[in-house]
């Protein structure tokens, strides 16, 4: 027993972090340092991303056994991602992690910048997991309250070095931000201080600029200092961030990242998140490259970054490829060619091919023979993950200059021999956007991978009736039909577009893509109607892979009945899962609305009632609005920027895009090839009849006192007890209260111009940089939403007028009152775009049309309302039941059957 | 009434035995399990031991006197099934209040006689907490490994309900047990949180998990430290293992809970392990010497019977530990 006492005695005074999978992890001295794996992070890695997006789980589950057969402690699992729904994510993937024994052995961490993720993981997670993270950033009010549940769920937590005012970025902010989130913890929350792990932040050195140079040393300061003075806290961070300026030079890295855990870990660093293959073993660092990174990462001298970057040329030198090294020009002719088409070098190609044509005996065989291996190798790089899309697109410029010069002689070369047939391609693909819808960037990058890969494209642009479609595909006779779409009307038209082809008769595929896509809509209402094989393809390199196996003659056959196989399969899954969520009715619904306080709530009057315009906004004043990430997304790179620049697969990739991305902006600017405009207005307004919002138009020249009805969709999905269901009247005041409330709407372009200068490239065979002209002008109109969203906040409406938000605040939706738009979550219906147009008179002001499917012409449009209600927030509709949709039609004055049509896909089935 | 945690430090504590061995002594038929308010429920009700605090209240408060009267200081309330969830087998969700209420509110009267009786010797009644007839870290279905037939929040509303009403009934402590997931067992201490928040008060808490085979594991697969590791995150009395096994299969696992917890440790065992016909042999002077062996080596703090124990059972085993020192609790409460 004596013993037994003894241990128990040290064992309370040394408190030790303790987390739980299946089996105990104990942090103690002796551990030395937790190694935490990043693999299984939708942010971190694009394949699992992938993977999860493509409900590939089995696949992902692999993922996570790995790192821990690889000797991962804790893994990190983090589902951020715009493109899925990380709740159900999360919950999917946990819960299956936790069937697997193997995996579910190590502890768990989960990883969200959003609360309700991190707590739909604790609650579905049976050991003791660590969150991560939270921060004061939000405020103290905030940060106590996620703290107490994740102290009652039973989890340890990372706090991350941000407040109020902003991330920690020197020694002094960290202990002082550290120091502050201890007190709260440990004082107020009761929280356990060894449950605490502090993220101190890792920044790059060696970036060139003095104020990075002290970045590394902070961290380790503020890490003793932490595991001084913050009894029993752990000190966590990313390793890989510190050699950020380095990328593309690994024996660098890896040194950086070992001297830097050696002398952080020496400071009381006792967990991270590091990659093993990233990492070089600290003694065989050799002596001149150890000298030189500890310069840096211990700001030992003045020109330490300066010696390091000399220093490491040499380490690469060899490896590196120079810019202006044309040794490639002396290599045989076929490798000029496939070097020219891989790496998108358009420079050379037009003297290789006349070289080439020469050589051959007749001038398609340079398309059959030469361009083809070297698109073929393209082909084969992009399958395999090893080049990305932008640079598919850069060879399709260059194999379009190559065609283009041959056709000539090709057509020459027929006349000589009448008797040849055509080119033999690999098949005739139609593409179209369908009717109502105007977006084409998606579209088209599959259009131009599939010419790459030697398919004819019949490209019949966007808005094309179904007719057309139909009398297209016959007059080319097509091998395939690709619809695409992005508004969710668009849906219909492909459902109707497949009946049609039902009814023709038709025998050959359909494709079906675009971002309001699925598979689960493909599969339930898409390819029930049409009785050949219909696919959803959503990204570029699958497109090669299905329409290979659709058209190859051995393959067809048994592929064609598989997607059918799956599909049915796929459905009868879906429709099962359905079923199992329930609905209240309206009526219900409504009784548990979302409650502001009217007597107390703040309505601000604003500054100036009445219609706006913008007629030619500087467009240089919306750069610093822009959201990349999506930028990046429309290239199939996906991260969040600036993350994504120095990410370990497409950072590189990235890093390029954005530099011909920035020299695009620059043009577009300096030479006001694009046009931007907008109209806002700001009225009175009180919500009637529940979920009705009725506007008056005040201080309107020429308009006296008409009134406009905005009907809005309430949620019925049944949730949990205390929760509302909300519908955005809930954010206006009811005219019954007696209190004259305000909202607003919106409608900006910057798309004037686009169609003209992205036609301009297509000319010139050049759809690398039409569709970046199109995705920067689609950038940039939300760029001008944002802008006008703050001006409107700031000034003309007047509610925050002493805001100081960041461009990454906004993007995280921190700015108080929301700016939903109809077609999206908050409000899906199409409907109430056209009361937006009556309102401020859109189309005769500033030239926005609406089409048939009352999408937005020109494309890089953004239409919007605005409610200023402190308790105003976004929401997603969800599904809604045919009781709403009859009122709705009631309400609205329309036939039961035309708001069915419009409301279709968010009608419970 | 002196404090529990006081009597702690002072002596190995005794915990009651099985309720439904001694229920299975009176062999009551469908119609006393319906007695007169449910002769006319539409659900078969035989088997549903916690519905005899409503129709067989004298034989509940029976039960405990014989436990107190063997040597126990606390029994547990009659309520192992009282959820909505588990008692949705019965059809009787609606009755969820009611049972845990008057289960021990029954208990609470017998402690309070045996108190006045012997006022150095106080009783208390732990209101029982099972863990339902879901898992919510398992599937149930072997070919999808990633559904759950209950949820976390699910969990958190039935248990609350039980705890609110178990308190209000007068349990002194609450009792966590036969613990299969963590999970679960998560869920009540949140609804357990929750309560002690609301009504701003404090009750000790008794958590309870099962290693169910010689893996050593919990059926959710953790070992002993894991789960110690998963539950003490609030602040509890004690942490222990019950049921599954018989007393000497235990010892390893306790030996794990008495050198890594900070609380104090309990243990209330089977009479063995059950033989073909499902009934526990072991008699009162075999399990006894066994549990011996917790006491000689310091392990536990608590000590009590499940299934096939008896007041027999309680007797011998409170005789032999009463020679015995408790676990040394260095620190009690953070």
């Amino acid at each position: 027993m004596n013993t037994k006492n003894e241990q128990r005695a040290t064992s309370n005074e040394q408190r030790f972090l303790k987390l739980s999978g299946l089996e105990p992890l104990i942090v103690t001295p002796e551990t030395n340092f937790i190694n935490v794996g990043e693999r299984t992070n939708v942010a971190g890695s694009k394949k699992f991303l992938r993977l999860v997006k493509e409900e590939k789980f089995e696949e992902a589950l692999a993922v996570a056994r790995e790192q821990v057969e690889n000797g991962a402690q804790v893994i990190d699992i983090n589902m951020d991602d715009g493109l899925i729904d990380g709740k159900e994510a999360m919950v999917k993937f946990l819960n299956l992690v936790i069937a697997e024994p193997d995996i579910s052995r190590v502890p768990i961490m989960i990883d969200s910048s959003k609360w309700e993720i991190i707590e739909a993981g604790l609650q579905v997670v049976q050991g003791k997991c660590v969150v991560n993270s939270i921060s004061l950033k939000e405020g103290e009010e905030q940060f106590l309250h996620h703290a107490k549940l994740i102290k009652r769920y039973g989890a340890a937590v990372i706090v991350m070095a941000f407040d109020e005012v902003g991330q920690a970025d020197n020694y002094d902010r960290r202990i002082e931000i550290a120091k502050r989130s201890y007190d709260v913890l440990v004082n107020k929350v009761n929280f356990a201080p060894e449950d605490i792990i502090f993220d101190l932040n890792i920044f790059p050195v060696a970036t060139g600029m003095d104020e990075h140079k002290l970045n590394a040393l902070d961290f380790i300061r503020a890490t003793k200092w932490v595991r001084e003075n913050l009894p029993h806290a752990s000190v966590s961070g990313g390793v890989s961030n510190v050699s950020f300026s380095f990328r593309g030079n690994n024996p660098v890295r890896e040194a950086m990242h070992s001297v830097f855990l050696y002398h952080a870990i020496k400071a009381g660093m006792n967990m991270g998140i590091v990659n093993p293959s990233m990492l070089e073993v600290y003694d065989d660092i050799p002596k001149d490259l150890l000298e030189r990174v500890e310069d840096v990462i211990l700001n030992r001298r003045d020109d330490a970054t300066e010696r390091l970057l000399d220093f490491a040329e040499s380490v690469v030198g060899k490896t590196k490829e120079s810019k202006i090294d044309l040794s490639w020009r002396e290599e045989p002719l076929q490798d000029r060619i496939t070097r020219a088409l891989v790496k998108g070098i358009d420079q050379y190609i037009v003297e290789d091919v006349e070289e080439a044509r020469l050589a051959a005996a007749k001038p398609i065989e340079v398309i059959e023979g030469n361009l083809m291996t070297g698109m073929n190798v393209v082909g084969d790089l992009f399958g395999s993950g090893k080049m990305f899309l932008p640079q598919v697109v850069k060879s399709a410029r260059v194999m379009k200059k190559a065609v283009a010069y041959l056709l000539p002689y090709i057509e020459e070369e027929k006349l000589l021999n009448p008797q040849e047939g055509d080119s033999d391609n690999a098949g005739k693909i139609l593409m179209a956007t369908v009717k109502g819808d105007v977006h084409d960037i998606g579209k088209n990058i599959v259009g131009v991978v599939l010419a790459c890969n030697n398919y004819e494209i019949v490209d019949l642009g966007v808005m094309v009736p179904p007719e057309k479609i139909i009398a297209a595909a016959i007059e080319h006779n097509v091998d395939i039909i690709g619809l695409s779409g992005l508004i969710t009307p668009s849906l219909d038209e492909m459902v109707h577009l497949a009946k049609e082809m039902e009814r023709k008769d038709f025998k050959i595929p359909l494709l079906i893509g675009g971002a309001t896509t699925s598979k689960a809509h493909t599969a339930v209402k898409i390819d029930t109607q049409y009785n050949e094989a219909v696919v959803h393809v959503n990204d570029a390199s699958r497109a090669v892979t299905v329409v290979g196996d659709l058209l190859q003659k051995d393959t067809s056959k048994g592929y064609k009945k598989s997607i059918k196989d799956d599909y049915d399969v796929f459905r009868e899954k879906f429709l099962n899962r359905s079923s199992s969520k329930t609905y209240k009715p309206i009526s219900a619904a409504r009784r548990n609305k979302f409650k502001i306080d009217w007597k107390t709530s703040e309505i601000v009057k604003p500054n100036k009632l009445g219609i706006q315009v913008i007629e030619d906004l500087d467009l240089n004043i919306l750069v610093p609005f822009i959201d990349w990430t999506p930028f990046f997304r429309s290239w199939e790179l996906h991260g969040k920027y600036p993350a994504i620049l120095t990410d370990e697969v497409v950072g590189e990739q990235a890093t390029e895009l954005f530099a011909d991305a920035k020299a695009m902006l620059n043009k577009i600017i300096s030479e006001k090839k694009l046009k931007a405009k907008g109209i806002f207005g700001l009225f009175p307004a009180n919500s009637i009849n529940e979920d009705d919002i009725d506007v008056t138009l005040s201080e309107v020249e020429g308009r006296n006192e008409e009134h406009f009805t905005f009907r809005t969709l309430r949620q019925q999905l049944q949730k949990r007890e205390g929760v509302a269901d909300y519908a955005l009247a809930d954010f206006i005041a009811p005219k019954e209260f007696g209190r004259q409330d305000y909202m607003g709407c919106f409608c900006v372009s910057t798309g004037f111009g686009t169609a003209e200068l992205a036609a301009k490239y297509e000319k010139d065979l050049d759809d690398y940089n039409s569709i970046m002209v199109k995705a920067l002008a689609d950038r940039l109109a939300e760029a001008f939403a944002e802008y006008l969203h703050k001006e409107v906040r700031m000034k003309h409406w007047g509610y925050a007028a002493n805001e100081d938000l960041s461009n990454e605040d906004l993007i995280k939706e921190s700015y108080k009152g929301i700016r939903p738009a109809p077609g999206y979550p908050a409000c899906p219906d199409h409907l109430e775009k056209l009361t937006i147009w009556d309102i401020l008179k859109v189309n005769e002001t500033i030239g926005v049309e609406l089409t048939d499917s009352l999408a937005m012409w020109p494309a890089a449009s953004v239409s919007g309302y605005y409610f200023g209600n402190p308790e105003a927030r976004y929401f997603g509709l969800g599904k809604i039941k045919d009781d709403q949709v009859k009122d709705f039609a009631e309400r609205k004055n329309i036939p039961i059957e035309k708001a069915e049509r419009w409301l279709a896909p968010n009608i419970v089935d | 009434m002196k404090d529990i945690k006081e009597i702690l430090k002072e002596r190995i504590l005794i915990l009651d035995g099985a309720m439904g061995t001694m229920l299975q002594r009176y062999k009551f038929t469908e119609e006393d399990f319906r007695g007169e308010r449910f002769k006319d429920y539409e659900h078969p009700l035989q088997g549903n031991n916690d519905l005899l605090s409503l129709t067989q209240p004298e034989a509940i408060a029976e039960v405990h006197r014989k436990y107190f009267a063997a040597g126990a200081d606390i029994v547990e309330t009659n309520t192992f099934s009282g959820t909505t969830i588990a008692m949705a087998d019965y059809y009787m969700e609606d009755l969820v209040y009611e049972l845990n209420y008057e289960s021990a509110r029954i208990a609470k009267k017998v402690a309070d006689e045996f108190t006045a009786k012997e006022p150095n010797k106080p009783r208390f009644v732990a209101g029982s907490i099972g863990p339902t007839n879901k898992t919510a870290s398992m599937s149930p279905d072997v070919n999808d490994p990633g559904y759950r037939a209950v949820s976390f929040e699910e969990l958190r509303i039935a248990y609350k309900q039980q705890v609110e009403a178990l308190l209000d009934g007068g349990s002194d402590l609450l009792l966590v047990e036969t613990i299969f997931d963590t999970l679960n067992a998560k869920a009540a201490l949140f609804a357990i949180e929750e309560v002690k928040e609301e009504r701003n008060i404090d009750v000790p808490i008794m958590v309870s998990g099962t290693i169910t085979d010689a893996s050593g594991r919990t059926l959710s697969g953790q070992t002993a430290e894991a789960f110690l590791i998963s539950i003490s995150h609030i602040p509890i009395l004690s942490v222990g293992f019950n049921c599954a096994l018989g007393a000497s299969q235990l010892v390893p696992h306790l030996e794990v809970l008495s050198k890594k917890s900070e609380h104090a440790v309990s243990a209330h065992p089977n009479a063995g392990l059950p033989n073909a016909f499902g009934e526990y042999d072991e008699t009162p002077d075999q399990m006894a010497a066994q549990i011996k062996e917790y006491a000689e080596k310091g392990l536990v703090n608590i000590v009590g019977g499940c299934c096939g124990t008896t007041p027999e059972h309680i007797t011998a085993i409170a005789e032999i530990v009463a020679k015995y020192e408790p676990r040394k609790l260095t620190v009690v409460s953070k």
